[in-house]
């Protein structure tokens, strides 16, 4: 079947797993018109960017397992990449493919010689490696301020048919008028799911496959006469690559790039919130676990905003049900999902099916 | 007759997928030397490994003194009273020779409390460990290594020892050495289980005899009878022996 | 009884030497004594090598514990951060109820401090415990959850932290005997830094004593290089891992405290950036190996240091500088641990 083959033999197995992934792709496709209103659209863009940025950490983590912390300073290469070139070049979509083609190269370097270098060694020394160089790499962004803007980052335009003032059409469409920003929206709507699409036909290849046997038993994929390190280093190289894209879609649509909005270790650790609880391994845990965060992360807080003036003058219990603290909950999520819920929101969802 | 002091009856041993051991009866008389025998592959460090609860027998008893050792963690197996020397000597080569040796004596918490008696009665055995004293055991050889490893189980009284294929590698002289040090410890009634691959060494020392080809016992009895028997030693051990001493 | 013993032919180079590795060492001296042309003046050289060795005493205490415990039990703990944070904090508190007796002369200043860190290692050590039990000891042997939870155990530490202290940086000042520094001609050398070497010292001698001279000591060291074989002795290293792991989140609350003071603020990520440093300085110094870890901490004070004062720009990287020169001499790190 075409589905079959568009998703590549990798369908949901479940009855409640296509039914979340279907809402979330129409929810997602029709948003700028089911949804009006700034902040409505807004989570809707911010969760195809952490869609693709993290089904591209699953690649990595869920399927090659490997834990590196570097995926942040990939997505914030791409997004300065665009930044940087639409300062520095006339903004339009010259400036924007010339960004993006150098953030993927940087990125593809980048990732090449970390992945030469450390993946020969133990996966911690890896792990405590990539951490030592986003975090390097963080300060070094907002160090070089001559070039990205230091901490106060950089504000850009976009090319003119992506440009908020850009309305073509006066009459308003669906009681929506068409913007620019609904331009940028659908680019980075058609981009995500094409490298969502991309992403389950390399996990499902037999570039794929070894990958998972090299994550299962390294020794023995060794063994067979499959060399992990090329296999580990173009995992990590493929991964950096769709993350810089994910960057550059980020850029587009904030039209600013600053060290907080790509490089914080905050978002590294949303991502791997995401991926844990979402389900390692399966690029649609990336799906709906991007979703539901987003979702969470914005209108949950209001719930928790609600549970604090509830218990306002609680003496312990105010402090931790209050939005601030909503890390903390999500923190305890994590620990809990790690241990028992290993495979993740899809794995439960697969699981309830086949209790059916 | 000398009671059991160690039994398995039964005993079925999985790693991971792989079933290693099919079922291994045997037992070990109080206060004589018990050889274990077979070819390679064929189980024997896998038992000593399930006996000290290194690796988990999935089925099957184990028995000590009377009481049963399935699921009891490594540490109190050994602190009942058992000593196991395996394959690889297990030394650690950062530490010491000295510490080594306090290390393995349970009761003493540095070398003064060590049982003076008993420590020149193994310099005596084995003088290269007193030669080197104070050096990284890394640093010793291949031999010396073995008598260490030895010494640390001999160095207090333990009531049955495990041995893994001690001769592995070594010098003519050196096993000597080791026959010598064996045969006081049964003048002391330590009741010692050996794995070997060196039928003289194991002619010299055994009383009974276990053959084990593919994860079973496939021959219990005395070592005189094996000694004796040239076909039943050329059929279960696949040598012919002769009459080499 | 006679026995025969056939002597031994003892081989030629028979007598081991018992060396003892000096080049990591000679490493940290030429690093000190490479900065003297490049700082150019001597009074400047003295403040800032003090400055970093002080400065790598503090993060050795810090990460003495984490390398032991990974080196013991393969566990890699990336939630160790926490522990500095609780103990920053809870200086914080003591220190600020202990502030007008502290004011008032050196000692009772040193009091007031020895105070803050006898509290924040208990603290620290319990936390410890429930974090070993609750957390760490679920997932032993299975290095991609360890990393993962450890750092979910960390992120809710944090917010814990923010939810007893509040999410801003709250301030730490030094009590007053014992800010400016002392002066010998133009070199200044700062009063903390003093203490704060001097704790440091303490640790790493009551350290290498334990280590080498008591017999828990000798079962950490065994256990490092071979679990199973310590187990086969007779002896429940299970056990000595929990007490190891309170006594490393105790040390990094002692950590803490003296880096709080150093920086005399504190805020809840503090835990989030020293944990990239100390993870620095367990690679350059090699997992496992206590005196790695002492020499690793000291080249990384020192190299902050210098670097800082030579060319800041470049000050950052030194650290990831350092660490990729280490490695590609010994991949292992300075003082590799021979393992199982």
């Amino acid at each position: 079947m075409l589905l079959n083959r568009i998703l590549s033999h990798d369908l949901p197995r479940s009855r409640w797993l296509a039914l979340a992934l279907l809402i979330v792709l129409v929810a997602l496709a029709v948003a700028p018109f089911a949804f009006p209103g700034v902040k409505a659209l807004s989570v809707a863009a911010k969760a195809l960017v952490f869609i693709l940025l993290v089904a591209s950490f699953d690649l990595l983590l869920g399927y090659t397992g490997i834990v590196s912390f570097a995926h942040t300073m990939f997505f914030g290469i791409g997004a300065y990449g665009v930044a940087i070139a639409s300062t520095r070049m006339e903004p339009g979509f010259a400036a924007v493919l010339v960004g993006t083609a150098a953030a993927l190269l940087v990125s593809l370097l980048l990732s090449l010689v970390i992945g030469l270098f450390s993946l020969r060694v133990k996966a911690i020394f890896y792990a405590m490696i990539t951490l030592a160089v986003a975090s390097a790499f963080q300060t070094l962004a907002s160090q070089l301020s001559d070039f990205t803007g230091g901490e106060d980052g950089l504000s850009f335009k976009n090319p003119p048919w992506l440009s908020p003032s850009f309305e073509p059409f006066e009459a308003p469409f669906l009681g929506v008028t068409i913007d620019g920003k609904i331009f940028t929206y659908y680019l980075i709507f058609t981009v995500v799911v094409v490298l969502v699409l991309a992403l389950l036909r390399i996990v499902n290849s037999p570039f794929g496959r070894v990958l998972q046997a090299i994550r299962e038993n390294d020794f023995r994929a060794e063994a067979i006469g499959f060399r992990t390190v090329v296999y580990r280093t173009w995992s990590n190289v493929l991964s950096a690559l769709f993350a810089t894209v994910a960057g550059a879609l980020l850029a587009l649509w904030l039209r600013y790039v600053g060290p907080d909005t790509t490089l914080s270790f905050e978002i590294m650790l949303d991502i791997l919130l995401i991926v844990v609880i979402g389900g390692m391994g399966t690029i649609y845990g990336a799906v709906v676990g991007s979703a539901l965060f987003v979702l969470a992360q914005n209108y949950l807080q209001d719930l928790l905003k609600l549970g604090a003036v509830a218990l306002e003058g609680v003496p312990v219990l105010s402090q931790v049900v209050t939005p601030d603290r909503w890390l903390l909950w999500l923190g305890v999520l994590f620990v809990l999902s790690v241990y028992h819920f290993p495979t993740g929101v899809v794995g439960r969802l697969r699981a309830a099916r086949r209790r059916d | 007759m000398t009671a059991n002091l160690l039994e398995l009856k039964g005993v079925h041993t999985h790693i991971g997928a792989y079933h290693i051991l099919h079922g291994v009866d045997f037992v070990v008389p109080q206060g004589q030397v018990t050889m274990l025998l077979g070819r390679n592959g064929a189980g024997k460090t896998t038992t000593l490994r399930t006996i000290m609860g290194l690796w988990p027998a999935s089925k099957g008893e184990i028995t000590f003194r009377g009481q049963p050792l399935n699921g009891v963690p490594t540490p109190d197996i050994a602190a009942s009273g058992i000593a196991y020397v395996p394959e690889n000597m297990g030394i650690f080569t950062d530490l010491t020779v000295k510490e080594n040796i306090v290390l393995a004596a349970r009761s003493a918490r540095h070398e003064g409390e060590l049982d003076k008696a008993r420590l020149t009665w193994i310099f005596g055995l084995f003088p290269a460990l007193q030669k080197f004293w104070l050096y990284p055991a890394g640093k010793l050889s291949g031999g010396q290594k073995q008598m260490l490893a030895v010494a640390r189980a001999i160095c207090e009284p333990r009531a049955l020892i495990l041995i893994d294929e001690p001769s592995k590698g070594l010098a003519p002289s050196i096993i000597q050495n080791l026959i010598s040090a064996f045969r006081e410890l049964k003048a002391q009634q330590t009741t010692i289980l050996l794995v070997e691959q060196n039928f003289m060494m194991a002619k010299a020392l055994g009383d009974q005899v276990a053959v084990m080809d593919d994860g079973r016992v496939v021959h219990t009895g005395t070592m005189a009878e094996l000694a004796q028997d040239t076909s039943l030693q050329h059929r279960l051990l696949g040598l012919s022996l002769g009459a080499h001493a | 009884m006679n026995t025969t013993v056939v002597p031994v032919a003892t081989p030629p180079q028979a007598i081991p030497k018992a060396s003892f590795d000096w080049k990591p060492v000679l490493l940290l001296v030429g690093l000190m004594l490479a900065a003297i042309p490049a700082i150019g003046s001597t009074s400047s050289w003295i403040t800032l090598t003090f400055a970093g060795l002080a400065m790598g005493l503090i993060i050795f205490v810090i990460a003495s514990g984490l390398t032991l415990v990974f080196g013991l039990m393969d566990v890699l703990n990336f939630g160790h951060g926490v522990f500095i944070a609780l103990g920053a904090f809870m200086a914080t508190t003591v220190m600020g109820g202990m502030a007008v007796f502290a004011d008032q002369g050196a000692l009772q200043a040193l009091l007031a401090i020895f105070c803050a860190m006898l509290v924040a290692m208990a603290v620290a050590g319990g936390v410890g415990l429930a974090f070993e039990r609750v957390i760490v000891r679920p997932v032993y042997g299975l290095h991609l959850k360890q990393i993962l939870i450890t750092m979910g155990g960390m992120i809710v530490g944090e917010e814990i932290i923010k939810v007893i202290w509040g999410p801003l940086q709250i301030a730490l000042p030094l009590p007053e005997p014992l800010r400016g520094a002392f002066f010998f001609g133009d070199a200044g050398i700062e009063k903390y830094r003093i203490v704060a070497s001097l704790v440091g010292l303490a640790v790493f001698g009551l350290l290498v004593w334990t280590l080498s001279r008591t017999k828990v000591g000798l079962l950490i060291r065994a256990g490092v290089q071979d679990r199973e074989m310590v187990e086969s002795l007779g002896y429940r290293i299970k056990r000595l891992f929990v007490g190891v792991f309170a006594a490393g989140s105790a040390l990094a609350g002692l950590g803490g405290v003296m880096w709080g003071l150093y920086q005399q603020s504190v805020t809840p990520q503090i835990g989030a950036q020293v944990n990239v440093l100390i993870f620095i300085v367990i690679i350059i110094g090699g997992l496992g190996s206590t005196l790695g870890c002492f020499i690793g901490a000291l080249l990384v004070g020192l190299l902050a240091n210098y670097t800082g004062f030579l060319a800041p720009k470049v000050a950052l990287f030194s650290n990831i500088g350092l660490m990729v020169a280490i490695l590609l001499w010994r991949p292992q790190g300075l003082y590799p641990v021979t393992n199982r």
